[in-house]
C-alpha cells in the first residue's frame, strides 16, 4: 500500500460515488457515468426492458454520431448511453420528453448548492 | 455538452424515475457497488486458468463457453453467448465491438474506456497490427490476425497463450497473472 499525497478520498466523496477501478483503471470517470449506467441496469433488473432492446437503442444513437460527428467533436460515451435509456423511456410511454427538458431547466436554474 | 450540463441531465433523469416510481436510488447504489466489488476481470482469468491446466475443461469452453460459464454462476452481468477464441502460435485473436461497447462483463467486468471510443471500434478492424503495436504488441508477421466483432447477441473473449514460465503454477496463481487486456487480445503474457 502506497501513501496518497492527498486527503483520502473517501472523506471527500460518499462511499458509493467513489469510481470504480478495474485493473487499477477508473471505470465511471464522473459520478454521473455510474448514476447513469447504475439507472440503466436497475431498470432492466426491474423488467422494465430487456437489454437486446437497449443495445439496439445504444446502436442506433451511436451510429448516428458516428455518422455526423465532426472530427473535432468530443466522443462522451455516457451521453450516448443517456440519450439510449432516455429514449428507451420514452418510447414505452414511462416518461415524457417535455417533462425530460423541463426537469433539466429546472435543475440547471437552481441556485448553486440547492441542488442535492 | 459541459460536464455540469451531463451531470444535470443524468440527475433530471433519475429525479423522475424515482417519482415515478420506476427506481429506488438505493438500487442504483447497489449496482455501482455490485459492479466495483464484485464483477471484474477475475472471472475471466479463472476461466482461463482452468483451461490451461485441464484439457477437457478448455474444449468444452471453446465448445460451449456459454453452458461453462453458467455452472460457474458468476455474479453481475449477463452473459446471453460466450464465444472463447483460443489464440494459437499460428493465430492471434482480439476482440472488438463496431457498432457499440458489447462486452463480456460476465466475466471481464465493464468495458475500459478505449474499448468504447471510436478510434479502437474503426480502426482495430482496418489495421490491426498497427493498433495493436500502440498496445506495446507486436504479432510476428507470419501470425495470422483475426478480429471478432462483438454483438448484442454474442460476446467473445480471447483465450490467451499461457508463457512458458508459468509451467507448474496452480489455479489461483495462474488467474491471478491473466491480465483483461489478454483476455480482450490487445495483448499477450509475457513471462514474469
Amino acid at each position: 500500500m502506497t501513501d496518497s499525497p492527498i486527503p483520502a478520498l473517501e472523506n471527500v466523496l460518499s462511499e458509493h460515488l467513489q469510481p470504480p477501478m478495474a485493473n487499477g483503471e477508473v471505470l465511471f470517470e464522473a459520478p454521473w457515468h455510474g448514476r447513469v449506467f447504475g439507472m440503466a441496469v436497475a431498470l432492466h433488473e426491474a423488467g422494465v426492458f430487456s437489454w437486446d432492446e437497449f443495445q439496439r437503442q445504444l446502436i442506433d444513437v451511436i451510429g448516428l454520431w458516428d455518422r455526423n460527428a465532426r472530427d473535432a467533436d468530443e466522443y462522451e460515451y455516457y451521453e450516448h448511453f443517456q440519450t439510449a435509456l432516455q429514449q428507451l423511456m420514452v418510447d414505452k410511454d414511462l416518461l415524457s420528453r417535455d417533462d425530460l427538458a423541463h426537469r433539466q431547466t429546472h435543475l440547471a436554474n437552481l441556485p448553486h448548492g440547492h441542488d442535492h | 455538452m459541459s460536464q455540469t450540463t451531463a451531470a444535470i441531465r443524468a440527475q433530471a433523469l433519475e429525479s423522475l424515475l424515482i417519482e415515478k416510481g420506476l427506481l429506488d436510488a438505493d438500487l442504483i447504489d447497489d449496482v455501482i457497488v455490485r459492479y466495483n466489488e464484485r464483477v471484474g476481470p477475475m472471472n475471466g482469468a479463472q476461466l482461463v486458468a482452468n483451461a490451461w491446466l485441464d484439457e477437457a475443461f478448455k474444449q468444452r469452453l471453446l465448445t460451449d463457453a456459454t453452458s461453462v460459464v453458467r455452472e460457474f454462476e458468476f455474479s453481475g452481468g449477463q452473459v446471453d453467448k460466450l464465444v472463447v477464441v483460443e489464440n494459437t502460435p499460428q493465430i492471434h485473436n482480439v476482440v472488438v465491438c463496431t457498432l457499440c461497447s458489447c462486452y463480456p462483463w460476465a466475466v471481464l467486468g465493464l468495458p475500459p474506456k478505449w474499448y468504447k471510443d471510436p478510434a479502437y471500434r474503426s480502426r482495430v478492424v482496418r489495421e490491426p497490427r498497427a493498433v495493436l503495436a500502440e498496445f506495446g504488441t507486436t504479432i510476428p508477421a507470419e501470425k495470422k490476425i483475426r478480429v471478432w466483432d462483438s454483438s448484442a447477441e454474442i460476446r467473445y473473449m480471447v483465450l490467451p497463450q499461457m508463457p512458458a514460465a508459468w509451467q507448474g503454477r496452480d489455479v489461483e496463481s495462474l488467474a491471478a497473472t491473466v491480465s483483461r487486456d489478454s483476455m480482450i487480445g490487445v495483448t499477450v503474457l509475457e513471462d514474469s
